[in-house]
């Protein structure tokens, strides 16, 4: 009977070790749902002020973490503004002054035009299993989808976002819930998916909430119009050429 | 009987020198001490006034709940019809709307790129209606360094050494980067007309001074006001009539249940001033209360050594019959007599010293490099009405209870043993 045992239990281990995957195995196939060439998307930020709600429209070209070109097109007084940010710089241009002007970088943590994001949320499509490590630290139903629960921390300093917890769909492996954090444990953003859309083979937030727990306000819903990826961006859209134009 | 001590101090000038110079000296830094803790309150007040806080100040309950972080997207909608209701009610009172914010100031080059940039604070002030007088509240005629104040839209003026770190020429366009009261990036253009020194760091550190309704239209504030300042129209502050004043419009405006309703607040509940200004009450009491108790204690001194010079008039005094009462009484007078020229003389020379430092004053502007309080860089001491009689108090209570704890030895002396030590 002792022998039967001993192969019984290493047997049930296994498959139960097999059953969960590793973080950086669920990391990889969210950053390969979420992480193309490049992506051309137009959206709506509906920003939930204490005055009061309004809502922007724009479209921006993102190739990874250092090139993103981002036009508004509404409403009529932000119509027209475009910025451009390659690498760690970030010009801006306003129709109204017809000027560009060079932003410094600690602007890129910064609230874009009063919403909860930030222009490193918005302009940046980092590999997260690049920047942290991950742990699966349990698994939970959100959305009426089954979740892992991952624990990321970063691995490096020069993160926006020091350590996060994020819901993965264990089918779609989109991220449907995140907190972020500080270095210190406090609570920076929350990101709710409310619902999503499958662009060819990738699953997409479609409706995304995001709040930025430092400000008052309801949050800002990110809700996407249209996105399609690994297209052909003509390269002048990266250059500060494309800001005047 | 004055009469009669009165020579006797002046002939004898080893009993009235001495302590006439300790008074002298006590009372002259008393009266420097006190001219000087008036000088910083006063000047923290005045520029605190001017600058940031107004004798009282209007903004809405949920901008005055964040006030520290200038937040214009809670800032007060319809301020020109609260200003005609402001007028109305309260003609003794100046008042004028304000719009406070932070951005970045960016000059172009030839093409029209970035060339230099800097953080800026602005304030948004009515400098083109005929009725402002925000010109006189922020002495802006005086601190003109280089061209004007702006006179046409469009126009503002910035720190002289501001302009000096960014190599900025009168008459170059400068980009004001900033938020809109919606959130949104606001970007608008001025015209640099001139450079302005305050002599206050904070504000001399990098600032721009634009048309109210100039910075309305950048910052897409339609009718809007960060802030409502009001002033006492002879310019000083009344706690009491602010706090009466503060009750009342409260009483009228103020709705608990609108975070955008109007509250207003007295120069003393804004950023700690009221407890900084006790606490500069206290300190110039302490000040004072120190030097009383000092200097009764070096004249109490002074006394022991007199009266042991003059042992032996005492004795000679008390052996012809004068009773210890009158002894002690004569001494104690005399010692009035020296408390009060010793503090006519040590206000002289303190109102001297301190006339000096308020039309001089003390440049600390090295020591300022950080600063972000609303103080000038030159300290200056203020003499005011009180400062002539501020001296005579401790000049008297210490002459007075150095000479009454000393004299208490003239009842130890028995009648019976005077001859004998009068023979020694």
């Amino acid at each position: 009977m002792k022998r039967l045992m001993i192969p019984l239990m290493l047997m049930i281990t296994t498959v139960g070790m097999a059953q969960v995957p590793s973080g950086e195995a669920i990391l990889e196939k969210v950053d390969e749902n979420q992480i193309a060439r490049n992506r051309k998307i137009i959206y709506e930020m509906l920003i939930h002020g204490r005055r009061g709600s309004r809502t922007l429209k724009a479209q921006s070209w993102i190739e990874g973490a250092d090139r993103s070109f981002t036009e508004y097109l509404e409403p009529p007084r932000e119509s027209g503004t475009k910025m451009l940010k390659l690498q760690e710089q970030l010009w801006t241009y306003s129709p109204s002054t017809d000027r560009i002007i060079k932003i410094s970088g600690h602007m890129l943590r910064q609230s874009v035009m009063g919403s909860d994001l930030s222009y490193e949320d918005m302009m940046e499509d980092r590999h997260l299993l690049r920047l942290y490590e991950a742990e699966v630290v349990g698994e939970e139903t959100f959305m009426e989808r089954p979740c892992w629960v991952l624990k990321l921390t970063a691995k490096e300093t020069d993160v926006a976002y020091h350590s996060r917890d994020i819901w993965v769909d264990k089918e779609r492996y989109l991220a449907l819930k995140e907190n972020r954090y500080a270095k210190s444990g406090k609570l920076l953003k929350t990101t709710e998916v409310k619902s999503v859309i499958k662009e060819g083979d990738r699953w997409v937030g479609e409706r995304v909430v995001f709040k930025d727990e430092l400000k008052s306000g309801d949050g800002t819903e990110f809700l996407i119009e249209s996105v399609t990826y690994d297209i052909d961006i003509p390269e002048y859209i990266f250059s500060k050429a494309a800001l005047r134009k | 009987m004055i009469r009669f001590l009165l020579k006797g101090l002046i002939r004898d000038r080893s009993r009235s020198l001495f302590p006439v110079l300790t008074v002298l000296a006590g009372v002259m830094l008393t009266v420097v001490l006190y001219c000087w803790i008036q000088g910083i309150t006063e000047d923290m007040i005045k520029s605190s006034a001017n600058f940031e806080t107004g004798h009282v100040k209007i903004m809405s309950q949920a901008y005055a709940a964040e006030s520290d972080q200038i937040p214009n997207d809670l800032a007060f909608v319809g301020a020109s019809e609260l200003l005609k209701e402001l007028n109305a009610r309260f003609p003794h009172m100046i008042w004028t709307p304000r719009i406070k914010f932070g951005g970045l100031l960016d000059i172009p080059d030839e093409q029209g790129e970035t060339r230099a940039q800097g953080p800026v604070m602005g304030l948004g002030v009515d400098l083109f209606s005929s009725q402002s007088r925000e010109h006189s509240l922020l002495n802006l005629n005086n601190s003109v360094v280089r061209g004007r104040l702006p006179e046409r839209p469009g126009e503002i003026v910035i720190s002289d050494d501001f302009a000096g770190r960014l190599k900025i020429e009168l008459g170059e366009t400068a980009t004001l980067i900033s938020s809109t009261m919606y959130g949104g990036m606001a970007a608008h253009n001025f015209i640099v007309v001139g450079t302005i020194r305050f002599g206050i760091v904070a504000l001399d550190r990098g600032s721009m001074i634009a048309d109210i309704s100039d910075v309305q239209y950048a910052l897409d504030m339609e009718d809007a006001s960060g802030e409502i300042l009001g002033f006492f129209n002879d310019s000083f502050y009344y706690p009491g009539r602010a706090v009466d004043l503060t009750a009342a419009f409260n009483n009228r405006f103020q709705k608990s249940d609108d975070a955008f309703s109007p509250i207003m607040q007295t120069l003393s509940d804004q950023g700690g001033l009221g407890e900084l200004l006790d606490l500069m009450d206290t300190f110039s009491g302490i000040v004072i209360t120190i030097f009383v108790v000092v200097m009764s204690i070096v004249l109490w001194n002074a006394g022991l050594i007199g009266s042991m010079r003059r042992y032996g008039e005492i004795g000679v005094r008390l052996a012809i019959g004068e009773r210890k009462s009158h002894l002690y009484r004569s001494m104690i007078a005399e010692s009035l007599m020296i408390g009060c020229f010793g503090s006519i003389l040590g206000t002289i020379v303190g109102l001297a010293i301190s006339y000096y430092l308020q039309v001089k004053g003390l440049d600390i502007s090295s020591m300022l490099r950080n600063a972000s309080m609303m103080i000038s860089d030159v300290m200056r001491a203020r003499v005011t009405p009180t400062s002539l009689i501020i001296g005579f108090v401790p000049g008297l209570i210490a002459t007075f209870l150095g000479t009454a704890i000393s004299g208490i030895g003239i009842y130890k002396r028995q009648t019976s043993h005077l001859m004998k030590e009068l023979e020694v």
